[in-house]
């Protein structure tokens, strides 16, 4: 961790939905090559900070930093050109359009260039999606559409992956395909991913580090192992407590 | 009553005699609710005094047919409803191969039609006969084709609601008009300036409502409209205000002949004397109308062309993601502000060369034919057709303003409704019976499937179950 150079660097950030502070000075950083957890109570400001960093909406004081340039008062399609690609919460594909059009517009950064090799490299990592080609995104169950909004993501041939809640709403064996994916390519050809969410033990066990926020704020961090034994963090977040 | 909840007695039953009680009830109902409507009728006498006016025979036709409605409907289209609904196969996955001739080649066949249609007209009603046929039906419907189509663009594919669409078809006409009456400016070089122009106040609307979306954004769009309508009235220095434009110039055949009959060009003057003589050409309005209507029929092609290449490039793709998710087209590095941009533009593009043309046509414009109702026309036939289909909404143009046009030749309801009654008065009944109609039978339009624009063998049209209904 130390000495490394961050690829993405939070910098006491505030952001506010009108006069509401939802994010209150969150520093979070993300090396290169790390997977990095940030789990959270509903409401702590967890996606809020995921959008912060895409500039949607912007923070309103602090500094987010990629791979050296201040990106904090960037416009989101301007960010996103960076190769910092999302898979928003909600997974929010393309309902009308078919798979191959949903992994299209993920690669219309590069005009489609590395369409085939990396639409083949998304199908091994995903095979139902493979299936799946020619159906429309909004006909794919929950787990397809969370895999094709992952597979859109990384059309976009990322140095930096953000997750927002991949297993929201999934069958366990669904998140652990996802989760298994995530440390695939993460393994494989070293993507960078900070993923967001409220599956603390799932999201903890295959990140590198952690951060617990609560409130708008960062509380705690640590290595994921670190933060699964933290008796706090599974008094809070694993064994059903309350904090 | 019980007999309509339970099939199979009505079935073992004759449904004749049902329905002829059907049919009688349906009578006396019609006639207790009509009696006052259409039996009676109060009007003032010469002294001024209130009196009745009976209305019987009217009253007895109009009771006769929804009695003999309901009889039909009770003893045939229910059966039939009925019987199709058993019969009815699971849905097999059609093969391209075992379709027909005609359902692989539809879209070749009916532009062979379209170019056939002012001979085929030429040949049964004559040179004279075919201008009503050819300027009235062809040339008025390919008008509002070619404007849905282009409307398609910014509703259908880029789904930004704009009810003001009308404002683009008038810029182009003024700028053909304005710019024609003037300088004496070809059309051919004024078409290209209309679309320019109209493309421009595309953009100039597109920048204040680049936020708005939905309802938003389509009151802003409508304000837009009468916005460039009120200023055609009020600014008469420049367009004559309510008086309108007249003697706008003709539209020449690329400068090599025209269609005014005094002028040497003329077409008969300049073609060679073995062709007229051979075909006993006579001087005739009908050669300008059946040039016009190839005119508007190539610039609707070209409308239609430039749509289906645009989907499949990067813009009309983002046009489309734009439309089911912005938030997401902008993560995945799409520049949304362009593409809406790019999609009022275009689609505004042509509604400014729809209306250099209208303005050629008309020889004559003034503001009240871009009221706000050609937009919501315009309108109705895109979401009529089916959002995003040009098949579609070809053919909701054509039932809709060819449905009106038709309406005038119903001369023959003179002899059920009284001399009094003039068809085309009852062509927005007409049309707001036809959008009930099919919003409630086809919610998504004509054609409510989307064909993908990508595949892997071979094309297989969405099903219109998952295509949204209303909105774009």
């Amino acid at each position: 961790m130390t000495g490394q150079t961050a690829l993405l660097a939070v910098e006491k950030v505030e952001t506010f939905y009108g006069n509401i502070r939802a994010l209150n000075g969150v520093d979070v950083s993300v090396n290169k090559g790390e997977i990095v957890a940030l789990i959270g109570a509903n409401g702590a400001g967890k996606s809020t900070l995921m959008m912060t960093i895409c500039g949607a909406p912007h923070a309103r004081s602090g500094r987010i930093v990629f791979e050296g340039t201040d990106i904090t008062t960037m416009p989101t399609h301007e960010i996103a050109r960076l190769r910092i690609a999302q898979s928003p919460e909600g997974r929010r594909i393309f309902p009308r359009m078919s798979v191959r059009e949903n992994l299209q517009m993920g690669a219309s950064l590069d005009n489609m260039q590395y369409f085939d090799q990396d639409v083949e490299k998304v199908f091994t990592l995903f095979p139902r999606l493979k299936e799946r080609i020619d159906q429309r995104g909004g006909t794919l169950s929950g787990g397809e559409q969370q895999m094709l909004s992952i597979g859109r993501a990384l059309m976009a041939r990322p140095k930096l992956l953000l997750l927002d809640e991949p297993s929201l709403g999934l069958a366990p064996l669904i998140v652990k395909q996802i989760f298994d994916a995530i440390r695939e390519l993460n393994r494989t050809e070293g993507l960078t991913v900070f993923l967001v969410e409220q599956n603390a033990f799932g999201a903890l066990k295959l990140a590198h580090r952690g951060y617990v926020m609560v409130n708008g704020a960062v509380t705690m961090s640590g290595s994921g192992r670190d933060l699964l034994a933290n008796p706090e963090v599974r008094a809070a977040y694993l064994e059903g407590g309350r904090h | 009553m019980t007999a309509i909840s339970d099939t199979t007695t009505r079935q073992a039953s004759s449904p004749y005699g049902e329905a002829a009680r059907q049919a009688l009830w349906a009578a006396l109902l019609s006639f207790g609710l009509f009696f006052f409507f259409i039996g009676l009728e109060s009007t003032q006498d010469i002294s001024n005094r209130l009196i009745l006016q009976s209305h019987w025979v009217t009253l007895a036709i109009v009771v006769a047919l929804v009695a003999l409605g309901r009889f039909l409907f009770i003893a045939f289209v229910i059966p039939a409803v009925d019987r199709r609904r058993a019969n009815r196969a699971p849905i097999a996955v059609v093969d391209e191969k075992d379709q027909s001739f005609i359902r692989r080649h539809r879209f070749k066949i009916m532009i062979a039609l379209l170019v056939l249609y002012p001979i085929f007209i030429l040949s049964t009603a004559g040179l004279q006969g075919s201008l009503k046929w050819v300027n009235n039906f062809g040339v008025q419907v390919l008008i509002y084709v070619m404007l849905a189509w282009g409307l398609n663009i910014v509703v259908g594919l880029a789904g930004l609601l704009d009810l003001g669409y009308v404002a683009f078809y008038a810029v182009g006409a003024y700028a053909y008009a304005l710019l024609g009456t003037e300088f004496g400016l070809s059309f051919w070089i004024l078409l290209p300036a209309a679309g320019i122009m109209a493309a421009f106040w595309g953009i100039i609307l597109g920048f204040p409502v680049l936020r708005l979306r939905g309802d938003y954004l389509a009151i802003v769009t409508l304000a837009f409209g009468e916005i460039i309508r009120l200023v055609l009235i009020n600014w008469r220095e420049v367009t004559n205000g309510s008086a309108g434009i007249s003697g706008i110039p003709k539209i020449t055949f690329f400068g090599l002949f025209d269609f005014n009959i005094s002028s040497p060009d003329y077409i008969l003057k300049v073609l060679p004397e073995s062709i007229v003589t051979l075909f006993a050409l006579r001087p005739s309005g009908a050669y300008y109308t059946i040039f016009l209507y190839y005119l508007i029929l190539a610039l609707a092609m070209l409308t239609a062309f430039v749509t289906i290449r645009l989907r499949r490039l990067p813009v009309g793709r983002a046009w489309e993601a734009l439309r089911e998710d912005e938030i997401a087209c902008r993560s995945l590095g799409i520049n949304t502000t362009n593409t809406k941009l790019t999609a009022f533009a275009i689609g505004a593009m042509f509604g400014g060369f729809a209306g250099a043309f209208f303005a050629a046509r008309q020889g004559f414009i003034n503001p009240e034919s871009f009221v706000f109702l050609q937009s919501a026309i315009i309108l109705a036939i895109v979401v009529l057709g089916g959002m995003g289909s040009l098949s579609g909404i070809a053919i909701a143009a054509l039932v809709m303003i060819g449905g009106m046009e038709i309406l005038r030749e119903m001369q023959f309801l003179k002899i059920v409704f009284g001399q009094s009654f003039t068809p085309e008065l009852y062509r927005m009944l007409l049309f707001g019976i036809a959008m009930v109609v099919v919003m409630v039978w086809k919610p998504r339009g004509f054609v409510g499937s989307r064909e993908p624009t990508a595949y892997l063998k071979e094309a297989r049209a969405v099903s219109s179950t998952f295509t949204k209904e209303g909105h774009g």
